[in-house]
């Protein structure tokens, strides 16, 4: 079931504050969060988030056809490396 | 003849569901147009006359968006989901299916016809 339009969309109250304050001030810095579940709203386009995808950091840069997702869209939890065989051996060593 | 949006209507067909046969325009649509031309759904397409027609696709050239048109819609908001790089537009890329979907087993209207994996064992009955 979708989200109730009553409550707007939900956007990390903290990670919005960071970047209000980093528009203030005109400043580019990564910022690191693990709020997967935030909705993109305007004020994140053209920053650069580090994402955790609950192993490491993935650096998104926000665009503004990105405003509406969330952003653990961008940074996939989950590495396929092919099923067995020789084919996929090499695929996941080149990795 | 009754072509409209560049789709030849099949002729003896009741129009409601004629209209179906444009991409774009299902039962739902189809039934909204006729009662707005004030067309009976019921009558067949050859023997609407040519002021019906018309007056059909008028309604569809101004308020629907329908045939390659949609097409194109639909295949840029696939294109655009696939640029940003979020999940669904790799979900997209490889050819699975992006609504979370099990892909175990199933799964086959998305990702096509099954691959053969070369050198898998079949089971072997005793």
């Amino acid at each position: 079931m979708s989200r109730s339009i009553k409550k707007g969309p939900f956007i990390s109250e903290k990670l919005l504050a960071k970047l209000r304050l980093m528009n203030s001030r005109n400043e580019k810095k990564v910022v690191k969060t693990w709020a997967r579940a935030s909705t993109i709203s305007p004020e994140f386009v053209g920053h650069t988030l580090a994402v955790h995808n609950g192993n490491k950091f993935v650096p998104v840069y926000i665009s503004e056809n990105m405003v509406g997702h969330k952003l653990g869209e961008f940074a996939p939890t989950r590495l396929f490396r092919g099923h067995g065989g020789k084919l996929a051996d090499k695929r996941s060593k080149a990795k | 003849m009754a072509r409209i949006a560049g789709v030849d209507l099949p002729r003896s067909k009741r129009v409601e569901v004629a209209l179906t046969y444009i991409f774009g325009i299902g039962p739902t649509s189809a039934r909204n147009i006729l009662s707005e031309t004030g067309v009976d759904p019921d009558r067949r397409v050859h023997d609407l006359s040519d002021d019906e027609v018309n007056r059909i696709r008028r309604m569809i050239e101004a308020h629907y968006k329908v045939e390659g048109a949609l097409r194109t819609e639909v295949s840029m908001n696939i294109k655009r989901l696939m640029d940003i790089g979020c999940y669904r537009g790799l979900r997209h890329r490889r050819g699975l299916p992006c609504r979370g979907q099990r892909t175990h087993t199933n799964a086959r209207t998305h990702m096509g016809m099954r691959v053969a994996i070369a050198g898998k064992k079949k089971a072997t009955k005793k």
